[in-house]
C-alpha cells in the first residue's frame, strides 16, 4: 500500500473542558473519496480545521501530505484545496477576479493564472458566469465556483466541508457527480456531511462521527453487512392496536421500532408477505409497504443507540 | 514554534487587491470629495489674510495651513485634524470584519498565505490610500495657492510642508491602526465603526474636559508650595498627550509656525537669553521629536494588539 495522504494520530481539540475532538486516528489513502460522517457539533469541521492548520489542535499530530499543517501550513496549504461550510467570495468582484486574487496568492503569474483559471470555469461549466459579480450567483454556482478555485490551484487534496449543504436535489445530484469526476482525476478526497444517507453513494470509506470520536470506519457495503448483519429493512404504515407484538413474533423479524406513523422492521430476509399477514392477522389496516435498501443512517441509529447525541 | 516560510508572503498581493477596493469604492469617493472640499474651503477662506502678509512674512505660504478664520473657522491644519481620523477609521473599520461576514476568512486563510500577510497587507493597503489622499491634497492646496498669491513657496516652506504632509499620514496610521483593531475584536462592523468613533470624538473634543477634571485628582495643588503647581501643570500636559488629537497639533505647530520654540511649560528664567524669531527646520524637528515618535509608537502598538488577537481568533465565522 502506498503512503497515505492524511493521517492522524490522537488528534484532539478541547475547547475549555469540552472535547470537540478526541483522540482522532485517521489514515486517508491516496485516491480515495473519504466521508466523515455525523451529526452537528460532531467535530468534522474542527478536524478539518486541523488538518489545514487553521485551528492547533490540543493534542496529537496530523500529517497531510507528508506535511505537518501546524509547523510547515504553507506546505500543506499549497497542496490542499479546501471548500468551506459556508464558503463566500467577494461579491463585488467577478467569479474569474475572485479565482485571480486566489492565484496571485497562490503565486502564478498572470498568465499561467488566467489559463488555469479558464479551464477550471469550463470543467465546473461557469465560464459565462465567471464574467459576471458573483452577487448574482446562486448558491449551487457559489458552489462550484469553490471547487473551481480547487481545480485551479491544482490541489492533489481537496477537503469539502458539507458540500452538499443547502442545495436543492438537482444541484445535489450534479455536485456529487463532480466529486466522482474529480476522484477520476486521481485527487483524493475528503468530504465532511450530516447527511449520510446522501453522500454514502460516492465515499469509498466512511467514518461515523459522534462526538469528537469515530465509531465506526470502513467501506459502506461492510458497514452496512457488519453493522446490519445484512438485514432487510421493510418500512411499513399501518393502523391499529399492538402491531408491534404481532410483527416481532413474526419469523425472520429481528427489529421493531416506531418512527412516528412509520414502523420500521428489520428482517434476515424479504418477508413483505409474512408481514402483511400479520398486519392482516392482528386486525389492523395496512396502508403502505416499502422495503427499503438499509442506509448509513440506519448503521449510525444502530450504532450510537443510546449515546445521547451532543446536536 | 516555528513556523516555516515567508510571514509576509502574499501580503503584496493582498495589499494591491485592498488598494482597488479602497479606491474604487463610493465611500472613498464620499470622503475625498469631503475632503477636498474642505482644502478648496480653507484656501479661499484664508487667502486675503494670506496676501496682506506677504513681504512681512517669510513663511507665507505656511500661513495657509495655520490661519483661523476667527472664532468660527478652523484653520486648515485644524480641519486635517478632525477629518484624518474619519478617512482613516472609515478605511479601518471594516477591513478585518468584512472577511469574516462574508465567509471569505477562512477560504482566503486556505491559501498559501500566513494570517500576518493579511493583516498587514490591509494595513498598508489603507495606509496607503491615505497617503495618496492626503499627498493629492496637499498638491492641491499648494497649487492653489500658488495661483492665487502668483509666487512659488520656497525651499524651507516645502520642507516645513512636507514635514507636516509625513506627520499627517502617521496621524492618520494611528487612527487606521485603531480601526483596524476593532474591526479584529468586533465582528459586527457597524459596532466597530461605532467604538472607533466613540474614541475619536472623546479625543478630538472630550479629551480636554477629561484632562481638567483629572488632573487636581492626580496631582493636586499644595497652596503651601509653589512648585506643587509645576507639578500639576506638567501632569495635565502628559495626560493630554496621551491623545494622539494633541500630539499632532504639536506637531503642526512646531512644523507650520518656525517661530514656535517650545511645546511645553516654559519658565522666564529659560527664556532669558533667548532670541526671538523663527526657529531653523532641524530644531524644529528636534522640537517635535518626542511627539512624533509618540505618533509612531501608537500606530505600532496599536497594530500589534491587533495582530495578536487576530492570531488567536478562530477562523470559522
Ligand atoms: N470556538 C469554539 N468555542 C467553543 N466550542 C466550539 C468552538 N467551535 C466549535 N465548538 C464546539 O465543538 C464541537 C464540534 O464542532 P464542529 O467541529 O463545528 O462540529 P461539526 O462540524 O461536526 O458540526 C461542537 O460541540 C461545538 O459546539
Ligand atoms: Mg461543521
Amino acid at each position: 500500500m502506498s503512503q497515505p495522504v492524511i493521517r492522524t494520530q490522537a488528534l484532539t481539540k478541547a475547547y475549555g473542558s469540552r472535547l470537540a475532538v478526541d483522540k482522532l486516528d485517521l489514515t486517508i489513502e491516496p485516491g480515495e473519496v473519504f466521508g466523515l460522517l455525523g451529526p452537528n457539533g460532531a467535530g468534522k469541521t474542527t478536524t478539518i480545521l486541523m488538518l489545514l492548520g487553521l485551528t492547533e489542535p490540543t493534542s496529537g499530530v496530523a500529517d497531510v501530505a507528508g506535511f505537518d499543517p501546524l509547523r510547515q501550513p504553507l506546505e500543506v496549504k499549497r497542496r490542499v484545496g479546501y471548500m468551506p461550510d459556508q464558503v463566500g467570495f467577494y461579491d463585488n468582484l467577478t467569479g474569474v477576479e475572485n479565482l485571480r486574487y486566489t492565484a496571485r496568492l497562490c503565486g502564478f503569474t498572470s498568465k499561467e493564472a488566467d489559463e488555469r483559471i479558464a479551464k477550471a470555469l469550463a470543467r465546473v461549466r461557469l465560464t459565462e458566469a465567471g464574467q459576471r459579480a458573483v452577487a448574482g450567483y446562486s448558491r449551487g454556482m457559489r458552489q462550484r465556483l469553490a471547487i473551481a478555485e480547487i481545480l485551479m490551484k491544482g490541489a492533489s487534496i481537496a477537503i469539502l466541508d458539507e458540500p452538499t449543504g443547502g442545495l436543492d436535489p438537482q444541484s445535489t445530484r450534479e455536485f456529487l457527480e463532480l466529486i466522482r469526476s474529480l476522484k477520476k482525476d486521481g485527487m483524493t478526497i475528503l468530504l465532511s456531511s450530516h447527511m449520510l444517507e446522501l453522500v454514502q453513494s460516492v465515499c469509498d470509506r466512511v467514518a461515523l462521527f459522534s462526538q469528537g470520536k469515530i465509531g465506526l470506519m470502513g467501506r459502506v457495503e461492510d458497514l452496512l453487512r457488519n453493522v446490519l448483519g445484512g438485514s432487510h429493512i421493510i418500512r411499513i404504515e399501518a393502523s391499529g392496536a399492538g402491531l408491534e407484538a404481532a410483527l416481532e413474533r413474526v419469523p425472520g423479524v429481528t427489529r421493531v421500532t416506531r418512527d412516528g406513523p412509520v414502523l420500521r422492521i428489520e428482517a434476515t430476509g424479504d418477508i413483505r408477505g409474512d408481514i402483511a399477514r400479520a398486519i392482516v392477522g392482528a386486525g389492523g389496516d395496512l396502508t403502505m409497504m416499502d422495503a427499503g435498501h438499509a442506509s448509513l443512517d440506519d448503521v449510525y441509529a444502530r450504532f450510537f443507540e443510546g449515546i445521547p447525541n451532543a446536536a | 514554534m516555528r513556523r516555516e516560510g515567508s510571514a509576509l508572503a502574499g501580503a503584496g498581493t493582498v495589499m494591491m487587491k485592498e488598494l482597488g477596493d479602497n479606491l474604487s469604492s463610493t465611500r472613498m469617493r464620499l470622503l475625498e470629495l469631503l475632503v477636498f472640499l474642505t482644502g478648496a474651503g480653507a484656501v479661499f477662506a484664508t487667502i486675503g489674510e494670506v496676501r496682506d502678509a506677504v513681504g512681512e512674512d517669510p513663511f507665507v505660504f505656511l500661513r495657509i495651513f495655520t490661519t483661523a478664520k476667527g472664532e468660527t473657522l478652523p484653520s486648515f491644519a485644524a480641519f486635517l485634524g478632525f477629518l484624518i481620523p474619519i478617512v482613516a477609521i472609515a478605511l479601518g473599520f471594516d477591513s478585518v470584519n468584512s472577511e469574516f461576514n462574508g465567509k471569505t476568512m477562512s477560504r482566503i486563510l486556505a491559501q498559501p498565505i500566513y494570517r500576518d500577510a493579511l493583516l498587514f497587507g490591509k494595513f498598508m493597503a489603507g495606509l496607503t490610500t491615505l497617503a495618496v489622499m492626503l499627498c493629492a491634497l496637499w498638491i492641491f492646496v499648494i497649487g492653489l495657492a500658488i495661483l492665487m498669491l502668483g509666487l512659488p513657496p520656497g525651499g524651507e516652506e516645502v520642507m516645513r510642508g512636507l514635514a507636516f504632509l509625513i506627520a499627517s499620514i502617521a496621524y492618520g496610521g494611528a487612527w487606521l491602526a485603531l480601526a483596524m483593531l476593532f474591526s479584529v475584536s468586533f465582528r459586527s462592523a457597524a459596532t466597530a465603526a461605532l467604538a472607533s468613533l466613540a474614541v475619536w470624538l472623546l479625543f478630538a473634543f472630550f479629551w480636554n474636559m477629561v484632562v481638567t477634571v483629572l488632573t487636581p485628582v492626580l496631582a493636586p495643588v499644595d497652596p503651601y508650595n509653589p512648585m506643587s503647581v509645576l507639578h500639576t501643570v506638567e501632569v495635565g500636559q502628559a495626560l493630554s498627550r496621551l491623545s494622539p488629537n494633541t500630539l499632532f497639533a504639536e506637531t503642526t505647530l512646531a512644523f507650520l509656525n518656525p517661530g514656535t520654540r517650545s511645546l511645553g511649560l516654559v519658565l522666564t528664567s529659560q527664556m532669558q537669553g533667548a532670541i526671538s524669531g523663527p526657529l531653523p527646520f532641524s530644531e524644529s524637528v528636534a522640537l517635535v521629536w518626542p511627539q512624533v515618535t509618540g505618533l509612531l509608537a501608537t500606530v505600532i502598538g496599536l497594530f500589534t494588539v491587533a495582530y495578536v488577537m487576530f492570531q488567536r481568533q478562530e477562523v470559522r465565522a
